[in-house]
């Protein structure tokens, strides 16, 4: 049984997530290059209908009950670990999403099993398995070895293409007894964000800004541009921070994905957690002093020319594009 | 209310990142280091709580190359303490740094018990876990990460969880808890120097000798790179008429001008 991946499926507001489906690729690579089984632990209230999504995979470890509806991470850690305890998996893939980040931290510490945390790819090598992470917010990659088990992996979304791993079949389903204990965190309810003036997954075109504009009177220029294009304005994490935009306008975790089909990024470094909102747009355009960014690791254009100098000079251009 | 902050220093990623001669780390020789953002984030929640329900905010690091700079600085924005962490090892893996706060923290004086213990969420360098899970396992409290506000509320704390899209998810946490901060309500205060140079007269760091924590597992780090990236951005070069010129075309062959 030494040899079985077990990854941890999410739910969100009823369904089953994209990073599953994701986990679910990788972990069978994993699973046939150690001639093991592929396992899934699946917790939610009502969930036993989505098993038949799972059929990537050969088993389903199966919680239900109320206290399990919504994302928490102490109830799901503790049954997480009396599986681990019985079965013995080889390794644990969690995904690096806000509904199962938690988990991705507790888990480990609860077991005593090294966490590999930001990874962009984990492998079969001989008998250890290796992984690819992105540390220093993707201006370096670290190489990992471990022969350790089980061990578990923090799993950065994009590993993986979802469909990889959306197969229907009916995996064997073994349920688990959840206890009623008090939980020291309870899910009260969900507060939907203030609709925005603009849903920026509907343009086609996003000029996105970051620190790099550094500051909201800048905003404005960028509006400009994205205007004579004929779309929106958007940002990374620090650009809504710092209260430039609204959190309408977010792209990455936190935020909302888009795939437009054109993206200038200004000034945006690239974290990881902002690449994963829009790294399937069709074009990208990024412009940023500083030529390690990872944003260009991610376009198909840049430039790290002033974005204060470049944006001006580019809105006159267009305009005259488009006059002319 | 007594809060505790935690904070960490990493390496200023604006700055140039060059591999140590090891091959397998980052050389901090010319590196500047500065708070990790979301532990300011994280100071900032708890110095709002400070002044909405009283109480205090001690700020706790462990030691770190210009540690003094980011203490004094918390001082400087409202907290009533600064802690320091003396020798627990230098450059710790994160699993390790948690293990040093949890052998150190309930022995040193009376930091424990605290109603909060809040720090970020994550930090770039979290290459073997995230401090705040790791450190509220060790210490036996619960745990809740990604939160962007915290609301007091009779021995409980009402937590709000980012999810995509904006979404939050309000949580009740039983107190004393560990939370991973994403991101304050409001953006980090600023701080003048002048306030800092002040804060440095008039107020001193503690300072606590690290106990040992727990075993944690570890790994080594084979190799460190450079992303080497197959399709990397086709880098437009001249100056910024040059550049605006060169996206102009490449918009207009795409039907996008």
């Amino acid at each position: 049984m030494a040899d079985n991946v077990l990854v941890m499926a999410e739910t969100w507001r009823g369904g089953i997530s994209d990073a599953t489906f994701e986990l679910l690729a990788l972990g069978r690579e994993l699973a046939d290059g150690f001639g093991g089984k592929l396992e899934v632990f699946l917790a939610g209230d009502g969930v036993s209908g989505l098993v038949g999504e799972l059929g990537a995979a050969d088993s389903v470890y199966l919680a239900e009950a109320p206290a399990l509806a919504e994302p928490e991470a102490g109830g799901r850690s503790r049954l997480v670990a009396e599986v681990i305890e019985t079965s013995g998996p080889r390794c644990v893939l969690v995904a690096l999403t806000n509904v199962s980040w938690d988990l991705a931290g507790l888990l480990p510490a609860r077991i005593g099993a090294p966490l590999v945390n930001f990874c962009r790819n984990v492998a079969v090598a001989g008998d250890e398995i290796e992984a690819t992470c992105v540390l220093y917010g993707g201006k370096m990659e670290a190489t990992v070895k471990v022969s350790a088990a089980p061990v578990v992996f923090g799993v950065l979304p994009g590993a993986r293409s979802a469909d990889a791993g959306r197969s229907a079949g009916s995996p064997e389903v073994k349920d688990l007894a959840v206890d009623g204990a008090q939980a020291a965190v309870a899910f009260l309810r969900y507060v939907e964000p203030e609709a925005g003036d603009v849903d920026i997954t509907q343009q086609d075109t996003l000029v996105s800004v970051g620190r790099g504009l550094q500051g909201a009177a800048n905003v404005d220029l960028a509006e400009e541009l994205a205007g004579l294009l004929g779309g929106a304005v958007c940002g990374s994490r620090p650009a809504i921070d710092q209260g430039w935009l609204p959190l309408s306008r977010q792209v990455g975790k936190s935020g909302v994905t888009v795939k437009p089909r054109l993206y200038f990024a200004l000034g945006i470094s690239g974290a990881p957690e902002h690449l994963e909102g829009m790294r399937d747009s069709e074009l990208i355009i990024a412009i940023n002093t500083d030529p390690d960014a990872p944003i260009f690791n991610a376009a198909h254009f840049g430039s790290t020319e002033d974005l204060l100098e470049v944006v001006p000079a580019l809105i006159e251009r267009a305009a005259e594009v488009k006059g002319g | 209310m007594k809060i505790l902050v935690l904070l960490k220093m990493v390496p200023d990623i604006v700055e140039e990142l060059e591999v140590a001669a090891d091959g397998r780390s980052l050389d901090l020789d010319f590196l500047r280091l500065i708070v990790n953002e979301s532990d300011d984030h994280a100071l900032e929640e708890a110095l709002i709580l400070k002044e909405r329900h009283g109480g205090t905010v001690t700020a706790v690091a462990l030691e770190a190359p210009d540690v003094d700079d980011v203490l004094f600085t918390a001082l400087a924005k409202g907290a009533d303490r600064a802690v320091k962490i003396e020798g627990g090892g230098d450059n710790l893996s994160t699993r390790r740094a948690a293990g040093v706060l949890a052998g150190t923290l309930p022995g040193a004086g009376d930091l424990l018990p605290a109603d909060l213990i809040l720090t970020g969420c994550q930090a770039i360098d979290d290459l073997d876990g995230f401090l705040a899970p790791a450190l509220a396992q060790a210490l036996g409290l619960p745990y809740v990460g990604l939160v962007g506000r915290v609301a007091p509320q009779d021995g409980k704390a009402l937590v709000a969880k980012e999810f995509a899209g904006g979404v939050l998810g309000e949580y009740e946490v039983s107190l004393p808890a560990v939370i991973g901060v994403q991101g304050a309500e409001k953006p980090p205060r600023y701080v003048p120097v002048a306030k800092v140079r002040a804060a440095m007269k008039s107020a001193e760091i503690e300072t606590v000798a690290a106990a040992p924590g727990p075993e944690v597992p570890s790994f080594d780090i084979e190799e460190m790179l450079k992303p080497q990236p197959a399709d990397r951005a086709e880098m437009i070069e001249g100056d910024p008429e040059a550049v605006a010129a060169r996206i102009c075309e490449i918009l207009s062959e795409r039907g996008l001008l």
